[in-house]
Parts: structure tokens; C-alpha cells; sequence
């Protein structure tokens, strides 16, 4: 079992956790991520590695809250336990001083961003993050992104906060100001934002760097539920990524694969709120 | 009953397995086989000969002393009977419910040269099941003596490594990279064959009564490395398998309802799938299912099919779907085990042989609405001195289904070997280690099982992990030096 030790609330639907696993903490770097199930009948889901303390040994996760297991799991608070979490998984981030690069983050992707920003900057790279959401309430980590980057740039899809735009418009202008030579792009967010992302930066055949989020089960590479379609053929998400070369993703074949399970997802979904009433009602002592 | 002579013991009868009917059990997840009864396993033990030169025991990979116990079994005292099977068989439970007896053991019984052999697995199994439901922890530990030894990875090899060597009084941990142990036997076997609680009886008895630490959700190669446990502890044994599966290299592999047999079964098994939403881990197969191989796995995953098809079909009102076997040779060189094809046959599988898949067809949506494959035949023999399969010319016909389980073969998982240098892979990435010993090229480091066999048996893994857990004592008493 493994301890909560503190709780964090982003926003409505964003929850960060700080979790006790010196094992997973002991060779945790930026770009991993670790599998986590709630208790005995939980699945198995992975999450990216937000941020680390190898003397404390704990491992910060930050999760939207999508379907059954994630609104399972932000209903736990500091104190409690879940049954599994295994770790570092995948590669870490390649790390170097490319020159000038850009971080986007969409969504709850401004979690796996931020160390991702940190490592580069520590390396002496020029960072321009473009952090995004829907709307404002959405939106964390701000000022923590602002410390690790040369420039931030702001949008919300609907102007709550900072610049109303999609992410990939400001990413475009900085793309076509030619004064700054972009070296590497990383983006992370939902898949459809870094298929567009990718679609943005191809024309100007700059290395952009993307973290998949499939479905997978045991993220160990035994299963191959996480395959990804790349031109070369198909690759395990879990063991040679979870990044890629953006440009080489078949991005289609990736957002079907993700909505395979849609009608399950839902079905868990009904049948945890179902559950969750029952309980309610038995403990006020209406059944 | 009093001593029968050779040719009353060879007008005995073999005993049949005692089965859940087979209209039942394809509804339910529970085991098929129910066991033999004490009074029928003392009647199929009278029916062994008690041969000078037991051919039995050359059959079986280790050796197990099969006269000794089914002596002892007829005898009616137990406690010699597991004595001397655990001599060579720390699983017997596990090993009388899986091992392909036909081709082993049996195989190579006597009695089977004219009639029928003595049902040796099914003896195995009662001896096996007898232990688990009667057995207090044995005193034989040794005294402590301060040597750690790291056992990597938690199937029959691993197992097998970390008892016979925290016997001796090392101190042994157990690392598994998935939330249980038990390799293959948890993730892969279906609880109607081998019931989780043999698996979890043999485990708890490795863990409770020896003292040995078991650590799951430790990815090695990745929480710890290979030469990171080596800083820390005396002797490393890699038990970790071969688990990666493959795939055809036929368009259309990657679309939705193409699984592997390894993603399966894992959702099946492991994760309960089968009681969705109970359990959070959905699966899902539509109503008509290929299953492209005829392995054990195969057999597993179709069996598996057959069930979820059922249980559906139980709660929709609609008729059952279908569950395909693909295979693309005849039915006489199927690789599973007899049994569990007798099983399947039973439990209505569809059977269709000399049929190759050549491409996996789906609609605009990316899932699969079919299987394309073409007839085949069989040619002259191939190097495995079974008759190689051609294609018969423009005989291509699409089968209609909604999903395509490949279950092709398995090589090693690479993800331990980040980190340990000098130790040799060979080309399909099992790890180099000699049959004897299980010593690999690198120092203190012992393997076994599937990460140096490929994909095997229960019962040969177990075997390596014996051998190495000897050579391991061994080495940490002083008394064999690594060259
Ligand atoms: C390597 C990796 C790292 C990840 N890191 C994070 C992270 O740091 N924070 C975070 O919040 N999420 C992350 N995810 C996604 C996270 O695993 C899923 O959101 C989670 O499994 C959903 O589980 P659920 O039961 O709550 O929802 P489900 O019921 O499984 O799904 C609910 C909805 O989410 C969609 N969905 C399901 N799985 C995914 C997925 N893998 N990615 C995107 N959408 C999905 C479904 O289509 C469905 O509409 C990561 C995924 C991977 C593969
Ligand atoms: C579906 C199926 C059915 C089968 N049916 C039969 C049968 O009927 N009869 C028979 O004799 N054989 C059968 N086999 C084969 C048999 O199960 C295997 O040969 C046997 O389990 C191999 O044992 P093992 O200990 O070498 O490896 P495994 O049982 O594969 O165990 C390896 C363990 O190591 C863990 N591991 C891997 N990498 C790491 C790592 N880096 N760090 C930590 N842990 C790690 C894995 O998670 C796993 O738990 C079947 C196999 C399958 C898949
Ligand atoms: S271990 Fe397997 S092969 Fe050996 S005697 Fe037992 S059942 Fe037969
Ligand atoms: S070969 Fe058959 S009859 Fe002879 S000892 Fe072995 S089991 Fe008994
Ligand atoms: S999650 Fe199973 S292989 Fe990647």
C-alpha cells in the first residue's frame, strides 16, 4: 500500500496528490510516468510523473478527473492509500541544451510540461512555454511554469485568462518570426491538440516531441494494448516511448484506439455513481 | 487392499477426470477439471508397475520420483507421497493441473504402449491439492547466514529460486514488476484451468513460512537496475519469462478489436474483466472472435471468448456468438495440450485449420468487421520435421468477426536487461545461461526459465529455477567458484 501524504485541488476537475514510493522516487526523472490502481478491483492507469522528491521519496501526480478511476481517485484525501504504484516507467526526457525550444502544455498536460520546462531551462535552454486550457478554472501551475521559463504565454478557449486562442496560434507567430531559430518543441495535452500542434510546427521542420497518452493495462510492454501506429511501424507506447517524434505519429489511428472502450468508460462510470448513492443512502439509514 | 499381481494391476481401467458438465461450464469461470476422489486415486495408483527402470520419469523434464509417490500414495500415507514429490516438484499442484502429460511423463509411461498410462498428472494433482489443504509450515529452515539473494521476476522459475534457496537460510527478496505474483499462472492461465487460490496456496508458503520479502510493482531495469541489485546483494536470479508478445505483419494490425493473447488474458484474468463493472477493467470482443494459433495460449484465449460470448449472450437474451481457433496447420500438429483441445472441441470452438490470415479488414470507423484468410495445405516436412503448410492458390475467403486475438508466440521482455552489462542475449533476446547451472555470462547472475528457454513449460521452468537455486546455495556456501 502506498500513502497519500497531501492533496492538492487545481481546480474542479484537476487534483494533484503526493504520493509515498521511495522506489519509483529513487529514479524518477521528467518524462516518466508510473501505473497506479486504487484498491482490488481497480484498473490499472497510468499517469506522467509531475514532479519528484528523492529525499522524501514521493512522487506528485496531478489527474483530470475523466471516468470511474480518476473520480475514484480524487475523492481520496491525505492519509489514505491505494493499492499499487509501479515506477519510473518509459524513457525519461532527453535533455540537452538545444538553443531555444518551446513547451506546451494543454490541460492537465501543464503537469508532465513543467518538469519537462525545469530540466531544459536547467540545461541552459531559452524556454518559451504556452500553457493552455478551456477556461480559466482549468488552469494551474502558472506561476510555477513562469519560474522555469524565459517566456510564458497564456490562452483559454473561451478569454477567461490570457490570450483567447488555441495554444497553436501563438506557437505559429513565435514559429514564423525568423529572428528566433526554433530548436525542438515539446507538447502535451490532450491528443487532438498535439496532432494540431504537429500539424503546426511540420511545415517548418522543427523537431516536435509529444507524450501519448493510450490505453494501456500493465504499461511493461506485455500487452501491446499500447501500440501506436508511427510511419515505421507500430511502436509500444509504455517501453519505447511514451515520446515520440509527433511527426511520425498516425494521429488518426491513435484518437480511434482511444475511444475503443467509450461505452464501458461510461457504463463504469453510471455503475460507481450507482454504487456511490447506494452507500450514501445505506449510511444515512434510508435503506 | 492386498497386493495385486502385474496383470490384475493392467486389467484396471485408467480413471476419467471427473468434468463439469460442458454445457455449464462454458457459462462460469470455474475449474473444469474437479479431481480425483481419494478412493479413485488409490484405484489408478494400484494400476502403476512399479517399473525397475521407470520410463515415466525420463518423460518428465525433472525427473520427478514417480514410482516412489505413487507407491506411497496407494499406501495411503500422504505425507511420504508429497515428501517424495517435492523432492524433485515444488508445484505439484500447479504442475498435475498444466503439464502437457501426453507428451511427457505419460508419454513415455509403459502401460501406454499397448493400453492406456497411469493417469501420473492426476496423481500429481491429488498429491498436489492434498499438501495444499493439509500442510503447516516444515521446520526445515537452515540458520541464517547473512547472504541476500534477489530473485527477479514471480512465475515457476522465480518461485521454485526463492524457495529452495531461503531454505538454506539466505535471505531472499522476490521482486515482481505487476501488482501479484505468480507470472504466467495469475496473468496468463484461466482461473477455470488453474484456479488462482493453487496459485496463491504455493505463493503464501514461499512468502509466510520461509520469510521470503516480496516485492511487486518493482520494474527492474527501471525502479532498481540489474547491476544496481548486484551492489546490494550476493546473487541475482532473473526469472522474468517471456512475455512480449507479437504481432503479424498483415495490414490491418493495428485497428480496433485487434488484441494480443497477452492483452486478453491479462484483462481477463489478471484483471477480472469478466466481472466488469465489478471489477473496473472492461473487455471487449462483439460477438464473433478469432483467435489466430493453436498453442496453449491460443487454446486459453479461446476458451476465455467462449465464456465472455456466454455470459453475454446470458444477459442480452441473444444467441451465444462464435469463438474461432485459426490455424494454419492440420489438427495434428496442434502444439496445446490434448486436454485443453478436448476441452474446447467440447465446449464449441470453432475449429478451422489449414487457414492463414492474410489481412485484417475493418470499416471507416478503424474496427475490425473481418478476417481474410486463404486455405492451405500441407508440404513436404520443415526442419521441425513437421509438414510445412502452402497456400493454395486463389483461395482467399473473408470470415466475418469483430475481434482478432493474435496469440503467436512471445520473446523475453528487454526491460531488465537495461543496465547489465555483459550479460549475452542471443538473437530472439533470451538471456545466454547454461542448462546445468543456469549461470549466465555475467557474474552472480543466474537465469531460468522462459527469459532463456522462450516460451515453455511450467514445468521446465521450474526445473531451471531448481537447478540455479543448487548451484546458487552452492556458490554462497564456498563450495563452487563462478569459472
Ligand atoms: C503515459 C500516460 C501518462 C498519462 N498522464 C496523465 C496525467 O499526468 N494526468 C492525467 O490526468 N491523465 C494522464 N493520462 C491519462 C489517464 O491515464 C486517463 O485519463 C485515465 O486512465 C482515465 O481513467 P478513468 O477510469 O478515470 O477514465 P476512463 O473511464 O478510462 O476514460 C474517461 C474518458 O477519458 C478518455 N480517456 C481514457 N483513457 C485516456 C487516456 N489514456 N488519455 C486520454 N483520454 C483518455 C476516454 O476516451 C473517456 O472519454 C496519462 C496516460 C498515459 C498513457
Ligand atoms: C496463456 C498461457 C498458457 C500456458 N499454458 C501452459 C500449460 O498449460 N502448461 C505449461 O506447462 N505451460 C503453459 N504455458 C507456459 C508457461 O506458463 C511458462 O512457460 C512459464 O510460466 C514460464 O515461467 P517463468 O517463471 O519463466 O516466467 P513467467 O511465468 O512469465 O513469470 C515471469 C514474471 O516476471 C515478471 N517480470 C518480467 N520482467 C520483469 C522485470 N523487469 N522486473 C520484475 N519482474 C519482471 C513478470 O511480470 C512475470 O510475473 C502457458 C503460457 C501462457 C502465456
Ligand atoms: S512434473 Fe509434469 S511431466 Fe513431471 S511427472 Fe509431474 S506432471 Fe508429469
Ligand atoms: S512407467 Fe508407468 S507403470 Fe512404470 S513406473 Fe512409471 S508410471 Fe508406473
Ligand atoms: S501497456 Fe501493455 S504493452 Fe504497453
Amino acid at each position: 500500500m502506498y500513502r497519500i501524504l497531501s492533496k492538492e485541488v487545481l481546480s474542479d476537475v484537476v487534483k494533484l496528490m503526493d504520493i509515498e514510493a521511495p522506489h519509483v522516487a529513487r529514479r524518477a526523472a521528467a518524462g516518466q510516468f508510473i501505473i497506479v490502481r486504487i484498491d482490488e478491483f481497480g484498473e490499472r492507469i497510468p499517469l506522467t510523473i509531475a514532479d519528484f522528491d528523492r529525499d522524501r521519496g514521493t512522487i506528485t501526480i496531478i489527474f483530470q478527473e475523466l471516468g470511474k478511476s480518476t473520480i475514484q481517485l480524487g475523492k481520496m484525501n491525505a492519509g489514505d492509500s491505494v493499492a499499487s504504484f509501479a515506477g519510473p516507467l518509459g524513457h525519461p526526457t532527453e535533455i540537452e541544451n538545444f538553443g531555444t525550444v518551446i513547451c506546451m502544455g494543454g490541460g492537465v498536460g501543464i503537469a508532465p510540461i513543467y518538469p519537462i520546462a525545469r530540466a531544459l531551462k536547467q540545461a541552459g535552454n531559452k524556454v518559451i512555454s504556452i500553457i493552455g486550457a478551456r477556461n480559466k478554472s482549468l488552469l494551474f501551475w502558472e506561476e510555477k511554469m513562469r519560474a522555469v521559463s524565459d517566456e510564458l504565454i497564456i490562452c483559454t478557449d473561451d478569454g477567461s485568462h490570457g490570450r483567447k486562442a488555441l495554444v497553436t496560434e501563438p506557437l505559429k507567430e513565435i514559429l514564423d518570426n525568423k529572428d528566433q531559430k526554433i530548436a525542438k518543441v515539446w507538447a502535451i495535452g490532450p491528443a487532438i491538440m498535439m496532432k494540431f500542434v504537429t500539424l503546426a510546427t511540420k511545415p517548418y521542420e522543427v523537431p516536435t516531441i509529444v507524450s501519448l497518452n493510450t490505453i494501456m493495462i500493465d504499461g511493461t510492454g506485455m500487452c501491446g494494448g499500447c501500440r501506436v501506429l508511427l510511419e515505421d511501424g507500430a511502436q509500444f507506447v509504455c517501453v519505447d516511448g511514451p515520446e515520440f517524434n509527433g511527426h511520425k505519429v498516425d494521429w488518426d489511428n491513435l484518437l480511434s484506439r482511444l475511444s475503443f472502450y467509450k461505452d464501458e468508460e461510461k457504463k463504469a462510470v453510471e455503475h460507481y455513481d450507482h454504487k456511490c448513492r447506494l452507500e450514501n443512502a445505506v449510511a444515512k439509514g434510508e435503506k | 487392499m492386498a497386493e495385486l499381481k502385474p496383470h490384475e494391476r493392467m486389467k484396471i481401467k485408467r480413471h476419467d477426470m471427473p468434468n463439469q458438465d460442458q454445457l455449464v461450464r462454458r457459462g462460469n469461470y470455474e475449474e473444469v477439471a474437479l479431481g480425483y476422489s481419494e478412493e479413485t486415486a488409490r484405484t489408478e495408483a494400484e494400476r502403476c508397475l512399479q517399473c525397475k527402470d521407470p520410463k515415466c520419469v525420463q518423460g518428465c523434464p525433472v525427473g520427478v520420483m514417480i514410482p516412489q509417490f505413487i507407491k506411497a500414495l496407494r499406501e495411503g500415507d500422504m505425507v511420504k507421497a508429497v515428501e517424495w514429490m517435492k523432492v524433485k516438484n515444488n508445484l505439484p499442484a500447479i504442475c498435475g493441473r498444466v503439464c502437457p502429460q501426453e507428451v511427457q511423463c505419460e508419454g513415455s509411461c509403459i502401460l501406454g504402449k499397448k493400453g492406456e498410462a497411469v493417469a501420473i498428472g492426476r496423481l500429481e494433482r491429488f498429491v498436489g491439492d492434498y499438501e495444499l489443504s493439509h500442510r503447516s509450515c516444515p521446520l526445515v529452515k537452515a540458520p541464517a547466514t547473512g547472504k541476500k539473494i534477489a530473485v527477479v521476476g514471480s512465475g515457476p522459475a522465480g518461485i521454485t529460486c526463492a524457495v529452495d534457496t531461503a531454505r538454506e537460510g539466505h535471505q531472499v527478496t522476490m521482486f515482481e514488476s505487476l501488482h501479484g505474483p505468480g507470472g504466467v499462472l495469475i496473468y496468463g492461465i484461466p482461473e477455470f484451468r488453474l484456479p488462482k487460490a493453487v496459485v496463491h496456496g504455493e505463493i503464501s508458503y514461499a512468502v509466510d513460512c520461509l520469510g521470503i520479502d516480496l516485492k511487486t510493482d518493482h520494474v527492474i531495469g527501471r525502479s532498481f537496475t540489474l547491476n544496481e541489485l548486484l551492489e546490494e546483494y550476493d546473487a541475482v536470479f532473473l526469472g522474468t519469462g517471456a512475455g512480449l508478445p507479437s504481432f503479424m505483419r498483415i495490414p490491418g494490425i493495428n485497428l480496433n478489436g485487434v488484441m494480443s493473447a497477452n492483452e486478453f488474458l491479462t484483462r481477463v484474468n489478471l484483471m477480472k474483466a469478466y466481472q466488469f463493472p465489478d471489477y473496473d477493467t472492461p473487455v471487449r470482443i462483439g460477438r464473433k472472435v478469432a483467435v489466430v494459433g493453436a498453442g496453449n495460449v491460443a487454446m486459453d484465449a479461446v476458451r476465455c471468448s467462449q465464456r465472455l460470448l456466454a455470459l453475454q449472450a446470458a444477459q442480452t437474451g441473444e444467441a451465444p456468438g462464435e469463438a474461432h481457433i485459426v490455424y494454419r496447420r492440420s489438427k495434428d500438429e496442434v502444439p496445446a495440450r490434448q486436454e485443453e483441445v478436448h476441452h474446447a472441441e467440447e465446449e464449441g470452438v470453432i475449429f478451422n485449420f489449414l487457414t492463414n490470415p492474410v489481412e485484417i479488414i475493418g470499416d471507416e470507423t478503424r474496427r475490425v468487421t473481418g478476417l481474410k484468410c486463404v486455405k492451405m495445405e500441407l508440404g513436404e516436412p520443415d526442419a521441425s520435421g513437421r509438414r510445412k503448410p502452402v497456400e493454395i492458390k486463389g483461395s482467399e475467403f473473408v470470415m466475418e468477426m469483430d475481434t482478432v486475438i493474435m496469440a503467436l508466440g512471445t520473446n523475453p521482455n528487454p526491460i531488465v536487461f537495461v543496465d547489465a552489462d555483459g550479460l549475452e542475449r542471443t538473437k530472439y533476446g533470451t538471456a545466454v545461461a547454461d542448462t546445468e547451472r543456469g549461470r549466465t555470462k555475467k557474474k552472480r547472475v543466474w537465469a531460468g526459465g522462459d527469459v532463456v528457454t522462450g516460451a515453455a513449460t511450467v514445468i521446465s521452468a521450474m526445473g531451471a529455477g531448481k537447478r540455479a537455486a543448487a548451484d546458487i546455495n552452492a556458490f554462497l556456501k564456498g563450495e563452487a567458484d563462478w569459472e
